[in-house]
């Protein structure tokens, strides 16, 4: 089981990186505030907000104690309305799936909306080596696609870019369209259209994810903002769905109660512009549809995390909102975590799909703030987990070693008052000397971390308890 | 106010014990002066950076020398939201399914804040205080989501004479210190710094005060690098008046 493209491990350079370009900490900018700003005016409209989450809440945890009975019951609705169910373990496996159905099509074009599990398995790649074109067709997806590169964002793929840079890259690719739009946000909006258009009629699949898997009826439901879930799905012959296990809600109202909370806290809509509930092929009086319908219902590390501690991770909707609020994310954006699940769920997500050997970095670089807790709709102890993972870091012997024995070292230090006392204040004393003409430390070899970028105060000389024992009173 | 005099154990908090003594001595006046009888039991650290670096064992040490120390009191307070939220919110988990977690818990229950004390379960309105500067209030993560602390320190702040609140912009974002993850990830912590510096630095205020050395520490440390003329306090140090020595990080006059 594996993450396509993970290159966690190269966190530090990327958050560098990140963080030396000026163009993208301006673009990162443009989302401060901005989502969040949009989802606590949604949250304020709606007075109900926190029973709601109450209520979502609940419904996940019951999907979550009787996973297999609804999976069951999901397959046997999607069945007896004419679509087949696929189970995949892992990547490998629901890549074979989705390429097999692919070639029984005859396929060489097919759209895509959007699906985080399409990129967590790295389909593009796998269909493209098979000969079959896949064409992103949300927008964000699309530009990303083009750029060569992966999403940064769980809702705005292509959040880490600006119209200066997307018309440059259409520049670039749309050298067959007669005659560019402008480059405003109409005119670039007009020329995906029309690259789009034609990619839609030409396609024999159409991939699409689901936001969330009704047990009671067999349907599966997405919601976008552009309607090119629905056009994926449509125009072409077969219908595929890509989906992880844990996106089953029991009936069509439990659905219904999420989608109130998701579209609120992604965007800050009461609900998305297209909310798309499919259900088999067409029907012999239907107008439209696709000739058959497939769901691919994929695990890759999901069972595992179930069985664990961290399965409150499963109750996540992707909805982004912990990445809006969490302050690592604005400052080195997605693509940074090397994963395609990036910000506080994707440090959670990642490692514990993937294993920490070369995920580390990401449950360690965050300061706990919490706000990622405080804004997440499903009540997902995000700092919880991440100190969890630190702890099952420590316990393969896998930190730091100089971070480790400093700890060691301080807590020894700590657990033992008699030891505390005379150390601490015999350093302080020290550490004043030093730095009582310009009251900060000079660099010292163990300070360096701090000192390269910041001044260091330094202590103001005995240390309060030594100075109390002695008598001193305000 | 209520009239019998509790005992209050003050949890000084290693930064404050090592770096800045003057709060200490400050947090005590506070309190007496709020009808309360302080101890200052011996203490070291509350196990915080232990706990965050996915070392239990050695936090669960840490953690049981502060529970003794400090269990025999009416309250524990501390001049920071970030051990006090160590001891309300992680102490309980911590040792959960331990020998000690009822102890633990116990302790969760009778330990604040300093200004949420004061003015929650104190009833202080004013400290009779005198600071004659705008300020701006940083407020801490820990502070915000962990031990309860928002109204409290504005309140307090309020009923200085002298003193003028500009609130800050995006006064819920973390200033990037978060213990251990300040010297783990400098970078990513000294850009969040200097984000939290400019929103601080543009309301205009003469200080910028939060009731966390750690916050207040890494604040000073980018305003002072980037020779900002804005000067950092601890709140402590404010409300009771003792703001005659050098301002944190600033050299002995
Ligand atoms: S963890 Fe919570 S806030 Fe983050 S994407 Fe999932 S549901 Fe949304």
């Amino acid at each position: 089981m594996t993450l396509h493209r993970l290159t966690s491990e190269r966190f530090r350079e990327g958050a560098d990186e990140a963080l030396a370009d000026a163009e993208l900490q301006a673009n990162l900018a443009r989302l401060r505030g901005n989502f969040l700003a949009r989802r606590a005016r949604a949250r304020d409209s709606l007075p109900e907000f926190d029973e709601l989450v109450d209520e979502a809440v609940g419904i996940k945890n019951h999907v979550l104690e009787h996973l297999d009975t609804y999976l069951v019951a999901f397959e046997e609705a999607v069945e007896a309305s004419g679509g087949t169910v696929h189970w995949a373990r892992d990547d490998a496996e629901a890549r074979r799936i989705v390429l097999n159905i692919c070639r029984d099509a005859g396929a060489s074009t097919v759209t895509k909306g959007k699906t985080m599990v399409s990129e967590e398995i790295g389909l593009n790649a796998w269909l493209e080596q098979a000969g079959i074109e896949a064409v992103e067709t949300d927008l964000g997806e699309y530009i990303v696609q083009l750029a060569g590169e992966t999403p940064s964002h769980i809702i705005a793929p292509a959040i880490h870019k600006n119209r200066r840079q997307i018309s440059a890259l259409f520049n670039h690719h749309h050298t067959n369209l007669e005659d560019r739009e402008s480059d405003d946000l109409d005119g670039l909006l007009a020329d995906a259209r029309q690259m789009l258009r034609g990619r839609f009629l030409a396609a024999d699949v159409g991939i699409t994810g689901a936001n969330f898997l009704v047990a009671e009826t067999g349907q599966t439901v997405i919601v976008t903002n552009e309607g090119n879930g629905d056009l994926t799905q449509l125009l072409c012959g077969v219908h595929v769905v890509l989906a992880g296990i844990e996106k089953i809600v029991p009936t069509l109202e439990d659905a219904s109660t999420l989608l109130r909370l998701l579209a609120r806290s992604a965007t800050g809509q009461d609900m998305t512009s297209y909310t798309t509930f499919s259900a088999g092929p067409r029907r012999g009086e239907d107008h439209d549809g696709p000739e058959a319908f497939h769901v691919v219902l994929v695990d890759n590390g999901r069972t595992g995390l179930l069985a664990g501690p961290n399965r409150d991770l499963l109750r996540c909707i992707r909805c982004g909102c912990c990445l809006n609020a969490c302050p690592v994310y604005a400052k080195v954006g997605g693509h940074a975590y090397g994963s395609p699940y990036s910000g506080p769920v994707g440090a959670a997500l990642t490692p514990s799909l993937a294993g920490l050997a070369r995920t580390s970095h990401l449950p360690n670089a965050s300061s706990l703030c919490g706000r990622c807790e405080e804004v997440c709709p499903m009540r997902i102890p995000l700092p919880g987990i991440l100190r969890r993972l630190r702890d099952e870091e420590a316990q393969r012997g896998a930190s730091p070693p100089v971070m480790r024995t400093g700890l060691q070292l301080w807590s020894v230090i700590a657990a033992r008052p008699w030891l505390y006392h005379p150390l601490t204040s015999l350093t302080t004393r020290l550490l004043a000397l030093m730095g009582r003409r310009r009251g900060h430390l000079p660099h010292l070899p163990f300070t360096g971390a701090w000192t390269r970028t910041r001044d260091l105060a330094s202590p103001a000389g005995a240390t309060f308890q030594s100075r109390w024992k002695a008598g001193e009173r305000p | 106010m209520s009239d019998t005099r509790p005992r209050v154990a003050l949890l000084v908090t290693c930064l404050v014990d090592l770096f800045r003594p003057s709060v200490g001595f400050a947090a005590v006046r506070l309190l007496e002066d709020a009808g309360c009888d302080v101890e200052v039991p011996a203490q070291s650290c509350c196990g915080q950076p232990a706990y965050n670096s996915g070392e239990r064992h050695l936090a669960m040490k840490v953690a049981r020398t502060m529970l003794d120390a400090l269990e025999p009191f009416d309250y524990v307070v501390a001049p920071s939201g970030s051990c006090t939220g160590m001891v309300t919110r992680h102490y309980p988990t911590l040792f959960h399914g331990t020998p000690d977690e009822e102890r633990a818990c116990a302790l969760a229950r009778r330990t604040f804040e300093l200004t949420r004390f004061l003015v929650e379960v104190r009833g202080v309105a004013t400290t009779g205080s005198r600071f004659d500067a705008s300020v701006t209030w940083h407020d801490s993560c820990s502070c915000l989501r962990e031990a309860g602390t928002r109204q409290a320190p504005r309140t307090l702040l309020g009923a200085v004479e002298g003193t003028v609140i500009k609130e800050a912009g995006d006064r819920e974002v973390c200033c990037g210190f978060g213990g251990t993850f300040a010297v783990k990830y400098p970078a990513i912590s000294t850009a969040m710094a200097q984000d939290k510096a400019a929103r601080l630095e543009e309301t205009g205020a003469d200080t910028v005060l939060s009731a966390d050395l750690g916050c207040l520490l890494n604040i000073a440390g980018v305003l002072r690098r980037q020779g900002s003329p804005m000067k950092v306090r601890h709140v402590a140090e404010v409300l009771a008046g003792e703001t005659a020595g050098p301002a944190i990080g600033e050299p002995d006059p």
